[in-house]
């Protein structure tokens, strides 16, 4: 024990001169190459290995077959029919779930009784796993949309509504002061202060709550009964084994995914135009 | 607040008997500020000085309506009507790092619902007052901190209030800079002559700035001393420092100033100490 600390203290600067050498700049453009490359390579030798049969093409069919299957998709018009119900489920559960979660989120945030009120609520029902909680959902909302909304809106309304509050909290103390001297009332304090101090945090929280609002459609569209939307068909064409099918739904949900982040990074970006980022 | 006859016209803040006590967590009760008496007559620049815990700062909130009194009465002799009562620049980064510098330096006027015409005199003003116009559009974290400070100077300024508050405003700020935005201060000052309460711990900052400094003894924090500084306006920070008596003012509250570091440094290590003991009772 004493042996490494007294290596460790020896070492430092001839450790740091030797780390500073070795860390040779790489462009950005070579930088992009590799992150371009990566799924490539991953794509591509599951493409080659599918086709030559060292991966069982009947649970992994080559890359282009999945492609194939979504364009088949496209083309019938059912990918679209599908994602027009997902969607709408998506935002509605987005929207019900994202807004209460901010109000609450602020209020707590600058209420100390609202907040002691709130409190042992969200920290005993956030653990809570979200999937084992959509039987609930189905006692008492029924088999239908509206199950589907709520419970897309509980995953949204807890990592947003958690971000909220502690970005509000977090605020410093001194900004208060600032506004309450300049003769600030309540109003002018929650949209001067309060609201942008959190603003980051909330972005925070809808990035997350976004993700997570993804999840719980692709949860209650397999199990809600509704016979649509895009989990609903990863699941029937698990059943039916039409492998290809299912992929798609997969890859579709991974775009989508991608494009929420990208979506709400963009409007993030819009709202906190005096955060820097690289 | 109402005025009392007695009160001379030239009287712009009239504190008498404030006192504020404080609850530290294990219930032990601290004054911070007992029985303090002071006026400031109109116009003055007026700086305390005194150890750190003296209660400099609680009385500065104090006479900005951040904390409320224990005891006794602050009284603010009011001139035009609809001015504010006070504008406060605060020690270390208050502006608002989400508004712009244009947005922050009128942010009091905003509040206060003044024409948007007006708004823009104002603040333009200040803001080249400041060096700060071509800024306007910038937000903070992109600004030095004594461009930041200039900031929170031009957002008090514009507000026009009836006294200026300071707390350490220059205090994190390099030797450079302070004295920069020490003339730069006293330059502003001149056109409007307001009356300013100003808390420092520089000693030379203080003689540069002031008419009078009070010297404020250790917790319960009073006024020990207080010290007139004879220089003419407008003032050259610089020239100033060349003049004889400045040294000796600069010794004389020094010598004032002693005592009481001394013993606000005394008080914090039995603070200390009796802590360590509370700890090992428990």
């Amino acid at each position: 024990m004493s042996a490494t600390v007294e290596t460790a203290k020896a070492q430092p600067a001839v450790m740091a001169a030797k780390q500073i050498k070795q860390r040779r700049p790489v462009s950005r453009r070579s930088l992009r190459v590799v992150s371009i490359m990566s799924p490539l390579v991953i794509l591509v030798s599951w493409e080659i290995l599918s086709r030559v049969g060292a991966l069982d093409a009947r649970f992994f069919p080559a890359p282009t077959l999945v492609f194939q299957a979504l364009w088949d998709e496209a083309k019938t018009g059912d990918l679209w029919n599908q994602s027009q119900h997902s969607l709408s489920r998506l935002v509605i559960g987005f929207v019900v779930g994202a807004v209460p979660g901010i109000v609450i989120g602020i209020v707590a945030g600058l209420s100390r009784v609202v907040n002691a009120a709130v409190r042992p609520l969200i920290s005993g029902l956030y653990p809570v796993p979200k999937s084992a909680i959509f039987p609930l959902f189905l006692l008492f909302f029924g088999f239908g949309e509206n199950t589907i909304w709520y419970f897309v809106a509980t995953g949204v309304f807890f990592p947003v509504m958690i971000n909220t509050y502690s970005g509000v909290a977090n605020v410093a103390q001194i900004f208060y002061d600032v506004a309450e001297n300049f003769g600030a009332r309540r109003g002018r304090v929650f949209w001067s202060v309060a609201l942008p101090g959190a603003m980051p945090n909330i972005i925070t929280g809808v990035e997350l709550g976004a993700g997570m609002g993804l999840i719980m459609l692709a949860i209650a569209e397999m199990l809600g009964g509704v016979g649509n939307g895009w989990g609903y068909m990863v699941w029937n064409s698990y059943q039916l084994f039409r492998i290809e099918s299912m992929y798609a739904y997969l890859l579709v949900f991974a775009l989508v995914g991608m494009l929420l982040a990208l979506i709400v990074g963009l409007v993030g970006r819009r709202v906190t135009p005096w955060i820097t980022r690289h | 607040m109402s005025i009392p006859t007695a009160t001379a016209v030239d009287t712009k803040i009239r504190i008498r008997g404030l006192t504020k006590t404080f609850t530290v967590p294990g219930g032990h009760v601290v004054t911070a500020l007992e029985d303090f008496d002071l006026d400031v007559p109109q116009g003055q620049f007026l700086t305390l000085v005194g150890p750190s815990g003296c209660g400099k700062t609680t009385f500065l909130r104090m006479l900005a309506g951040l904390e409320t009194p224990s005891a006794g009465t602050i009284e603010l002799n009011r001139g035009t009507a609809g001015r504010p009562e006070n504008s406060m620049v605060f020690q270390g980064d208050s502006i608002f790092p989400w508004m712009s510098v244009w947005q922050n330096a009128a942010y009091g006027l905003t509040v206060r619902g003044v024409a948007k015409a007006d708004i823009k005199d104002t603040v333009g003003h200040y803001l080249d007052a400041t060096g700060l116009t071509k800024f306007a559009d910038t937000f903070p974290h992109q600004l030095s901190g004594g461009m930041r400070q200039r900031v929170s100077i031009a957002r008090a300024f514009a507000n026009d209030p009836e006294i200026l508050l300071m707390d350490e405003p220059f205090s994190a700020l390099d030797e450079q800079n302070k004295t920069l935005l020490q003339a730069e201060l006293l330059r502003i000052w001149d056109e409007t002559r307001k009356t300013v309460v100003f808390i420092t711990h520089s000693v030379d900052e203080a003689v540069t700035l002031s008419d009078r400094i009070m010297v404020m003894s250790a917790q319960p924090g009073r006024a020990k001393a207080f010290i007139d500084v004879p220089f003419d306006r407008p003032r050259d920070v610089l020239q100033l420092r060349h003049q004889p008596e400045y040294g000796e003012i600069v010794y004389d509250i020094w010598s004032q100033l002693k005592e009481e570091v001394d013993k606000a440094k005394q008080q914090a290590d039995e603070r200390v100490v009796s802590s360590k003991r509370s700890l090992f009772r428990r």
